[in-house]
């Protein structure tokens, strides 16, 4: 069981940081890395302008946008808890 | 280290296109090949998959720059099929996150797969070998190669921006900076969780189904009984 102490040793610093950054600037919203670079993009230049856009389907809000992130993580646990304890079965049944 | 749709100007799209390209076609013939030769391991490569779809959804705060990032997921894969297998898992789940959340683009999917499907599960991946050849403990070594991974990425994602984007005064060398600043520095802590959880995962995978690590050459026979060894 060592790595898991460890790993959950990380997952609760990883909290304390977050927490640390919350006690400090208690107004923050931790948004998007991926906006940050959008707003340096517009410092160095201006005048840029997306040339392409739309393609795909835009979430009307963050409600659905969090809904398909969900489902994308969901998804992922679910074939991963799926195989994982399929193995175990059989491991055990052996 | 989305870059948005729209945001590369040519040619850099175009650029980053040739540049994953290649690397996915490889990929599919590795895959290809892999799952025709060992049937067996398509289960390993599903959950390899899967593994890129958990983590790369979650969000997460990172008080160094107060905002928020995500992990890419790839280490386990790279580790366990190359880089260039990895690839072709990375364009799947860049290419949901284009085309049903806004995240990414089509136009610049090909940067957002080098960068997350190509070079950083390729840092992952020679990092893997070499430490596992110099004999650095299984669990250590993922974790670093993971991490290592992860900052990989998203420093590939500040270059690719400030090529795009040099600045005025001091160039794509001052850009870089300013981009590394906002993508590398938020990861410090999500590298550190994601190098946690790959290790985590991977231990499970010795568990369950240690035999196709050998069969994948990713670890030794006698690395593998050391491992489990230790387990008892």
């Amino acid at each position: 069981m060592k790595l898991e102490y460890i790993v959950g040793i990380i997952l609760l610093l990883f909290a304390a940081q977050f927490f640390y950054g919350l006690a400090i600037d208690p107004d923050a919203e931790f948004g998007g890395a991926d906006g940050a670079a959008e707003d340096v993009i517009a410092e160095i230049d201006p005048d840029y302008e997306p040339w392409f856009g739309g393609i795909g389907f835009e979430p009307p809000g963050g409600e659905t946008e969090s809904l398909l992130f969900a489902l994308q993580a969901a998804i992922g646990a679910l074939v991963i808890g799926y195989i994982f304890g399929y193995y175990r079965g059989k491991n055990q049944a052996n | 280290m989305h870059i948005f749709e729209g945001f590369l100007p040519s040619p850099w799209w175009q650029i980053w296109f040739a540049v994953s390209i290649p690397v996915i076609m490889f990929g599919m013939y590795q895959m290809n090949k892999l799952v025709s030769e060992r049937r067996e391991v398509v289960p390993l490569l599903a959950v390899a998959g899967a593994f890129i779809f958990v983590l790369s959804s979650l969000k997460l705060p990172s008080a160094v720059t107060m905002s928020s990032s995500h992990p890419t997921g790839t280490g386990m894969a790279a580790i366990l099929f190359g880089p260039a297998i990895t690839a072709v898992l990375g364009v799947i789940v860049l290419l949901y996150q284009a085309l049903f959340l806004a995240h990414g683009g089509i136009t610049t999917l090909g940067a957002n797969t080098a960068s997350m499907g190509i070079i950083g599960p390729f840092v992952a991946y020679l990092f893997y070998r070499a430490a596992s050849k110099a004999g650095m403990n299984f669990y250590l070594n993922v974790f670093l190669a993971t991490a290592l991974a992860n900052m990989a990425t998203y420093l590939v994602t500040s270059l690719q921006l400030a090529l795009a984007f040099p600045s005025e005064v001091g160039g794509v060398f001052e850009s870089f900076k300013m981009f590394a600043l906002i993508f590398a520095a938020t990861q410090i802590p999500l590298a550190v969780v994601e190098g946690a959880l790959t290790a985590l995962i991977m231990k499970y995978v010795v568990q369950i189904k240690s035999e196709m690590l050998v069969d994948l050459k990713v670890l030794s026979s006698a690395a593998l009984a050391k491992i489990k060894g230790a387990m008892e």
